[in-house]
């Protein structure tokens, strides 16, 4: 459609975003700008931690400062790791009742709804705000049921022997330059277990929330499935918008034991100024079930690529993957399953969307290793192009070292077309409803995976971004 | 006039001239049928109408309820009455048949009515289910993504399940006889009648074939050749023109 060449679909990218207020800076605690061994001695002291902890972090620091910045991938150069500060303490500690959280704080949860999704359809909450989780709670029937969801930290106090157990076998500080430097300064995140043959049905989320400016979030979570059990975990995460950038680094490390199914479902919104830079991994045992249902809408620059390591035969590993890149907006999103072990199965479905220049990416991964006989792999991947001017491309990989196996790649990349366009707006859409619903009906095999309150938030959120003026 | 009327309408395509200086009136309440072999611009007749992007007209009118709708898009033409049932329909995946016509007829509400709350769930499916019905068609297909998959037959029926729900003054029906057997083109037909008398609808069916014309008995026959209308006629028109063909034409009409 020839004016459809300079709409200007707002949301994404732009400056209406809905979750840019700011609050007041209510820190009880900041350490200095940058990084060194001192800040990473002031953190491990603040939170009184055992020996073994700082000598993990201190490994940490070394491997992260050795470490070349990625040679692929979008461009970091932007992001200033020397004047940012690594940890914000908020308030004195983590909360279990919503009337002890400091009034600034609690106002902003309040204003993004928390407490109140809480009581509807929640099993537990924890959230976030700059480096400290402010508040942890569970319903009172799983936490009798023996259902651990605390902050990471009070896990480390409260069950030294099963956190020390886990932490770090899945994602090593060695991983990658990032995983290193959360490993260093870590802060904030949950701690999760469900014990043998519990059905948590309920979602529990976390949400996190940065305030104040150039700061880093680098929350460390760590969940434990074990057999039988299962388990849906959501984050969500917004920030104000400020001209400088922030930086969001998360390391989250999931243990599925066998036959036990975790689920984990991200909505990712931060403002336009975050880095965030996540690495996500679950190890997957006999008969388990792993599935990421990762949506990014927000932040500057997003590398992430879910992953999950199916170790023991039968395990099986899904993505759903959406991105979705505005004006500005480099979403590199994708995904990471490697099969050890006979017949296990993975499922990759990555749906990307970009508009007014924007770029997002699928960049995947799928190894299969020797040991894993008769093995099943299938990528699709889904892009969807707004505008001229955007971009999306695919990079996947495939490393197959076992000639028993079934793996399929399917990708396509689509614009909306002017004859759908046409279409629609023959029946009384205007244009901008009427890509509105092709963006909407294309997202729609993710959404529709989403618990109902978050699908709805998902469709909310989506026709924001696609609100303005068209032609 | 109430009704859809074109005046002297040029249309090109790639600065090919297709539709070449037609005229033709359809009031409310008529039908007619515009006949003519392939490559003749039906096709592109209809497009123009509904207004498509990429068919510009370089001279004469369109009118709806004698207004000129020329330089109106196609969503203010839809929401001003008129209906084109597309002879390839587009798909829509992850938009399900409901959730669309329901987005259709609400933006037509709140059109109509600013401060319109929408449809009520209920009624809707009352009414989609009505629909469904008297098209013979399973209530199942409501929950299917718009075109996508649907056979040449589901998606000619879902053309006419959106007329039936979107409840157009004027339809343009593109060749929906294409891809119908003879069971199907019988239901689809006998909706589209009872449609046209509920609604006093206007209709211009545009067709190759004369098949459709058993089951839809048109006021007005019109056969179109080289962009324009060459002869226009009852009914019995196109019972000759099957008979004798198109050539029959070309040999009566010298064409210009």
């Amino acid at each position: 459609m020839e004016k459809s060449q300079d709409i200007q679909l707002k949301g994404i990218g732009d400056s209406d975003y809905q979750y840019g207020f700011q609050d007041p800076d209510v820190s009880v605690f900041k350490t200095r700008e940058g990084l060194d061994e001192d800040v990473v001695r002031q953190i491990s002291a603040m939170k009184g931690e055992p020996e073994w902890m700082l000598d993990y972090r201190l490994k940490g620091l070394k491997h992260f400062q050795q470490r070349p910045m990625p040679s692929w991938g979008p461009d970091l150069s932007d992001l200033d790791l020397d004047h940012l500060i690594y940890y914000v303490r908020p308030s004195e500690k983590s909360e279990k009742s919503w009337d002890e959280v400091p009034d600034t704080i609690k106002n902003t949860f309040d204003k993004l709804g928390i407490p109140e999704a809480e009581q509807k359809f929640l099993a537990g909450v924890g959230a976030q705000y700059e480096s400290e989780m402010v508040y942890h709670s569970i319903q009172e029937h799983l936490e009798k049921m023996g259902v651990i969801f605390l902050s990471i930290e009070d896990g480390l106090r409260q069950y030294p022997d099963l956190f020390r157990k886990y932490f770090g076998t899945v994602v090593p500080f060695t991983d990658n330059k990032f995983a290193a430097l959360n490993s260093a300064v870590w802060s904030g995140g949950s701690f999760v277990y469900i014990p043998k043959g519990v059905h948590v049905d309920l979602p529990l989320q976390a949400y996190f929330r940065l305030n104040i400016a150039n700061i880093g979030q680098f929350e460390r979570s760590l969940i434990i499935a074990d057999e039988g059990s299962q388990v849906h975990y959501v984050e969500g995460c917004t920030a104000p918008q400020y001209t400088t950038n922030s930086f969001h680094s998360g390391v989250i490390e999931i243990i599925v034991g066998k036959n036990a199914r975790v689920r984990y479902s991200t909505i990712q919104n931060w403002s336009t100024n975050v880095y965030n830079l996540v690495t996500q991994r679950a190890k997957v045992f006999e008969n388990g079930t792993m599935e990421w249902v990762d949506s990014n809408l927000g932040s500057k620059i997003t590398m992430k690529y879910p992953s999950c390591y199916l170790m023991e035969e039968g395990a099986h590993g899904e993505i759903l993957s959406m991105a979705f890149a505005g004006k500005g907006q480099i979403q590199d999103a994708g995904s990471k399953m490697v099969h050890f072990a006979p017949n296990t199965s993975s499922k990759v479905t990555s749906k990307s969307i970009s508009k007014n220049g924007g770029r997002s990416s699928y960049r995947g991964l799928v190894k299969i290793m020797p040991k894993a006989v008769n093995a099943k792999a299938n990528v699709v991947c889904d892009a969807l192009i707004l505008h001229g001017q955007s971009q999306s491309d695919t990079y996947p990989t495939m490393e197959i070292d076992q000639q028993k196996v079934s793996v399929g790649h399917e990708a396509s990349v689509s614009k909306i077309g002017e004859e759908q366009l046409f279409y629609l707006m023959s029946r009384g859409l205007s244009e901008e409803d009427a890509t509105t619903m092709v963006v909407s009906g294309f997202i729609e095999p993710l959404v529709k995976e989403l618990p109902m309150e978050y699908a709805v938030e998902m469709n909310r959120l989506i026709q924001i971004q696609m609100t303005g003026a068209v032609g | 006039m109430t009704g859809l009327e074109i005046k002297n309408l040029s249309v090109n395509i790639h600065d090919k001239e297709i539709i070449k200086n037609f005229s033709l009136k359809v009031p409310k309440g008529e039908i007619h049928a515009v006949m003519g072999p392939n490559g003749t611009g039906k096709s592109t007749l209809s497009y123009s109408i509904m207004g498509h992007p990429a068919y510009h007209p370089t001279q004469g009118e369109i009118l709806l309820n004698d207004q000129i709708i020329n330089d109106w898009s196609p969503d203010q033409r839809s929401q001003a009455g008129l209906f084109l049932a597309m002879q390839y329909p587009v798909a829509v995946p992850g938009v399900s048949v409901a959730n669309f016509l329901r987005t259709a007829m609400n933006i037509r509400r709140k059109a109509a009515n600013p401060s319109d709350k929408g449809i009520p769930i209920p009624e809707f499916r009352k009414i989609l289910k009505e629909k469904m019905a008297y098209l013979k068609m399973d209530p199942s297909f409501s929950s299917r993504y718009l075109n996508d998959g649907f056979s040449g037959g589901e998606k000619k029926r879902a053309e006419v399940l959106q007329m039936a729900m979107l409840k157009p003054e004027i339809a343009i029906l593109d060749e929906i006889d294409s891809g119908l057997d003879i069971d199907a083109l019988r239901i689809v037909a006998e909706g589209i009648n009872t449609l046209a008398q509920e609604n006093q609808m206007g209709i211009l069916i545009i067709t190759h074939y004369q098949r459709l014309l058993d089951y839809i008995k048109p006021d007005v026959v019109h056969i179109m050749m080289d962009g324009h209308i060459v002869l226009s006629g009852k009914s019995e028109l196109a019972l000759e023109l099957e008979e004798k063909g198109y050539d029959w034409i070309r040999q009566e009409q010298p064409l210009p």
